[in-house]
């Protein structure tokens, strides 16, 4: 039988703001227990939640840039439950009134293909603090530093039909909330975490299969990984004659499977209600106005642009936009290169992805700024040096060893381009190699090749090597 | 001076009559005297009391005084005080001093009021009688056999007793206006949203609202004063301005139109307090209103209505109640569900378990639809029986209680008919209306509270035709016989 299958995926997103979403403690990430929770956070008797309008603003912002409809209208629920590091005994969240509704994204899915994904809501919440199971004897600690962190739950319509759309789509979402500047995006600190809902059905099967829902996926390379697990998961139990159930998986990445939660973590009557402690979010149509105006260009706008404005390739531009800051290195590189578009996008998406891949930096952090990069080219361009040289003066950049310029000073690399020199080398490399001179006469082309790298070789790689080509071929045929 | 006005001390602090630390001294000195016999206060604050009393002083010799600066009161236990046991009258929060305090209490040290102490309490406020106080149930001045009334019975009691000229206390279903008549002295509930319900514990959050008891409308004036005006930590509070209460007790009350809602007179009220109340019209009657009869058609949905909602909002507000951050832990758990079925169990009184039970049986997965949601679309039905009935006229009164104080240990047992105790106080906590109840007569030697209530933010308007009556009866100043000298 041939299988479909179904996912959908819910994101939740941590906001960018400065204090929490209903107290005026910091969410400054990495500082020691406990230090970051005020009076409200800990839900002592009598505290009361004040809305944070810089999250309202946020996901206001975030349901633009999805063409979704805002509600002017919606309403913070309680959703009841016991847990230690949930000091309220509730979590603050919306449910049958978000604030995001009936969205869309479209995400790209080879170089030419693409496929609209169905958002159904977003809605603001709070997060819990921190269980800390280890160092405490047996005993558990409790972190509420991030109780009351602002959270944007991002839920889609279940229309991705494999790991890799889902994974494009996450892909997608993380990189919008990064170019709207309203979540750092990071997932090692949690910033960014995502639950899947998967399903299979056999092909051509209107009604869905029954779904199990994936939580704790908190990287791209998990989400593909987990998913593919329990498609086969689910494909193999039912064609076993088994039925899937449904139920709240985890992923655990180190034994590379999910597994399910313990029941009792799901047997959960939320009882949700209205927080009669906050009134309903009245939002207003200049509001929304004054946000539109703040929107940035977007990825699918800027991916665009590059194509019609540099002449990139779709897949060069799709690549270089993926980040608004990898966007904004390459646009300063091609600034200060002189213009030269297609060579600056060679050498960001070449070279300089790959050292910081390497080291696994991030494009602000690199060492080898837009500046030194473009001017480097600039090099390229008026032949100073060779594209070959040209990796030699990264490198020496990315070590620190100055800008293009003071490398090529420093290590003598400029590129000879003085014809009379060149014949001279080829004149003195024709001398020293007589037999394979003869051979070449004779027919044996392919001595080409080795005639270029002895003159390279004997001009450390500066000779320019369009010059040498031409010279070489005009002596060797005598 | 225990029985001078908020008021008449005032003035007299002024004219040096007598300084801020006699008047504390007097008034410690009586609380320790007397109330062993009424067990008004769960804590008495005599050093600090003495520490303000000294800085009041201060402020009146520079001439830096403002109407409260000097005056002593008693702030109901359900205010977080920084640096003082907060017990809610639950074991619970028997051992827990708020590191803060709520808006009520800082505004009443700003204006330099002096705190005397905190008062004994239903236990949440969850109470109509003052009986299940962990710290023991408290006795009515009048009467030592009977309840003061709850939950603000304490206060109530308090001010009574001329312990304090006035003391703040909260009402969610008639908390402080069915004490204040069952002590006979004069109670009011502003507007939700009136005052802030900052550091002040949550029972129902869309029902509880801070107000004052005093013995006269004109100190009720002056205290609330202080006590009203928005505040940014409560996003229930309203931004509005706060009239000088003071400045409009006097007005003319010729051509006001007094709705009697006939649902109020029906069974179930005392003849002796209805006879009360009908003589307490009459006055008004002699002052220029006019009374008219009108319905409130879904009265005698209210004491229902609000026993869903209400436990609903405290089963989850006294969810942070779990032995992990502060109040009750119980001893040695076993693991993480012992912690939270003993500290809870230990540490939360019967009254309180019911209503978390309730509570959380009314938002249930299948009964949700059934109980909370249609509570709440009668709760509109409810407000707009006021709204239609304030189109017609400009105050609606009626009785606070249907009886006078009842004996203490009397309905104990009987849960829903102790909670029929607020059959005419609660539709207006539903409303968010303002409520006042002013003592009008007696009845078997026992105070009868006339109660009054009025449209959104008439809280002047109240205090004005609450003050007229008071200009032309003594009911106010009846002290009870133990306490008047």
């Amino acid at each position: 039988m041939e299988w479909e299958t179904v996912i959908g995926l819910e994101i939740h997103v941590q906001l960018a703001t400065q204090s929490k979403i209903f107290s005026g403690a910091a969410t400054a990430y990495g500082a020691p227990p406990n230090t970051q929770a005020c009076a409200v956070d800990l839900a002592f008797p009598g505290v009361l939640p004040v809305l944070n309008e810089a999250a309202v603003r946020m996901a206001v912002k975030f349901g633009l840039a999805v063409n979704a409809n805002v509600a002017r209208r919606s309403v913070f629920a309680r959703k009841n439950y016991f847990y230690p590091d949930l000091p309220k005994g509730y979590q603050i969240s919306q449910y049958e009134l978000p604030v995001v509704e009936h969205g869309t994204l479209e995400v790209q899915l080879g170089d030419n293909q693409s496929k609209t994904i169905g958002i159904t809501r977003a809605h603001l919440e709070e997060d819990a603090g921190k269980s800390l199971h280890e160092d405490f004897h047996g005993l558990t600690g409790i972190d509420l530093n991030r109780a009351g962190t602002p959270l944007l739950e991002i839920v889609s319509e279940p229309d991705m039909r494999s790991a890799a759309e889902a994974t494009a789509y996450m892909k997608k979402i993380h990189t919008l909330v990064r170019y709207l500047e309203i979540s750092d995006g990071n997932m090692q600190e949690g910033s960014f975490r995502c639950d899947a809902n998967v399903s299979v059905r056999p092909r051509g099967q209107a009604t869905f299969g029954t779904r199990a829902e994936i939580k704790n996926l908190n990287s791209f390379r998990y989400i593909e990984r987990a998913i593919n697990h329990e498609i086969e998961r689910q494909i193999a139990l039912i064609e076993g004659g088994g039925t899937v159930i449904q139920e709240t998986r985890l992923y655990d990445s180190a034994a590379d499977e999910t597994r399910p939660m313990r029941s009792k973590e799901q047997a959960n009557d939320y009882r949700y209600f209205p927080d009669p402690d906050l009134l309903p979010v009245e939002i207003s149509e200049d509001f929304i106005e004054q946000v539109r105006q703040t929107l940035p260009e977007l990825p699918d706008e800027k991916r665009g642009r590059f194509v019609y404005e540099y002449g990139l390739t779709p897949y060069e531009a799709g690549v270089l936009t993926a980040s608004r800051e990898l966007a904004d290195f390459f646009e300063a590189t091609e600034k200060t290169s002189g213009g030269d578009a297609k060579l600056s996008a060679n050498w960001v998406t070449g070279e300089l992805l790959g050292a910081l891949n390497k080291y696994g930096l991030d494009v602000t952090q690199s060492p080898v700024t837009a500046a030194m990069l473009g001017g480097m080219i600039r090099r390229i361009a008026d032949n100073t040096i060779s594209g070959k040289l040209a990796k030699q003066v990264f490198e020496a950049m990315w070590n620190g060893e100055g800008d293009a310029d003071a490398v090529i000073a420093a290590k003598g690399l400029t590129q000879v381009t003085d014809t009379a020199a060149i014949e001279q080398v080829i004149d003195d490399v024709m001398q020293q190699n007589p037999e394979q001179l003869a051979a070449y006469r004779a027919g044996k082309d392919k001595l080409f090749g080795f005639f270029v790298g002895q003159v390279m070789k004997a001009t450390q790689g500066k000779a320019n090597p369009g010059q040498v080509n031409d010279i070489l071929k005009k002596k060797l045929s005598g | 001076m225990h029985n001078k006005s908020i008021v008449e001390l005032s003035l007299s602090l002024r004219a040096g009559t007598f300084s801020c630390v006699e008047l504390t001294r007097h008034l410690l000195a009586r609380i320790r005297r007397l109330d062993g016999r009424l067990n008004s206060f769960v804590t008495v604050t005599d050093e600090r009391a003495l520490a303000q009393a000294r800085a009041a002083d201060q402020r009146l010799a520079k001439g830096d005084a403002g109407p409260l600066t000097g005056i002593p009161v008693a702030q109901k236990d359900i205010f977080c005080t920084a640096g003082i046991r907060t017990s809610c009258g639950s074991r619970m929060l028997d051992n827990f001093i708020a590191p803060y305090d709520a808006t009520t209490v800082e505004k009443f040290n700003a204006a330099g009021a002096v705190l005397l102490g905190k008062t004994n309490m239903d236990e949440f406020a969850m109470g109509s009688s003052n009986e299940t106080s962990f710290y023991g149930p408290v006795r009515n001045p009048w009467d030592l056999a009977a309840v003061p009334g709850g939950s603000s019975g304490g206060s109530a009691a308090a001010v009574a007793a001329r312990f304090a000229p006035g003391a703040t206390g909260t009402d969610t279903g008639g908390s402080i206006r069915q004490p204040a008549a069952l002590c006979g002295i004069t109670g009011i509930k502003p507007t939700y949203g009136r005052v802030s319900r900052y550091g002040m514990i949550a029972f129902a959050s869309s029902l509880d609202q801070g107000g004052v008891l005093t013995r006269s409308a004109g100190d009720a004036a002056a205290m609330l004063g202080v006590m009203a005006g928005y505040d940014p930590r409560d996003s229930t509070s309203v931004d509005r301005p706060v009239p000088d209460y003071t400045k409009t007790l006097d007005e003319p009350l010729q051509g006001l139109k007094i709705g009697l809602p006939r649902e109020y007179f029906g069974d179930g009220l005392d003849s002796g307090v209805a006879g009360v109340i009908d003589a307490a019209l009459q006055e008004y009657r002699k002052l220029g209103a006019e009374v008219v009869d009108i319905s409130l058609p879904n009265s005698a949905l209210a004491v229902p209505v609000y026993y869903v909602i209400a436990p609903a909002e405290c089963s989850s507000n006294l969810s942070r109640f779990d032995g992990v951050r502060f109040g009750h832990r119980c001893d040695k758990p076993r693991d993480l569900e012992d912690l939270y079925k003993r500290s809870r169990g230990e540490g939360f009184g019967a009254e309180v378990k019911r209503r978390i039970m309730i509570g959380t049986y009314v938002l249930s997965a299948g009964y949700y639809d059934a109980y909370y949601l249609k509570a709440q679309k009668i709760r509109r039905l409810m407000s707009q029986d006021f709204s239609d009935a304030f189109r017609k006229v400009d105050v609606i009164m009626g009785p606070a209680s249907p009886t006078v104080a009842f004996n203490i240990g009397e309905k104990t047992d009987d849960p829903v008919t102790m909670y029929l105790s607020d059959i005419y106080t609660i539709a207006v906590n539903l409303a968010g209306l303002p409520g006042m109840s002013i003592p009008a007569g007696f009845c078997a030697g026992r105070p009868v509270g006339l109660q009054i209530i009025g449209n959104y933010f008439d809280e002047a308007r109240l205090l004005n035709i609450a003050h007229r009556y008071q200009q032309v009866t003594d009911w106010h100043t009846r002290a009870p016989a133990e306490f008047g000298e």
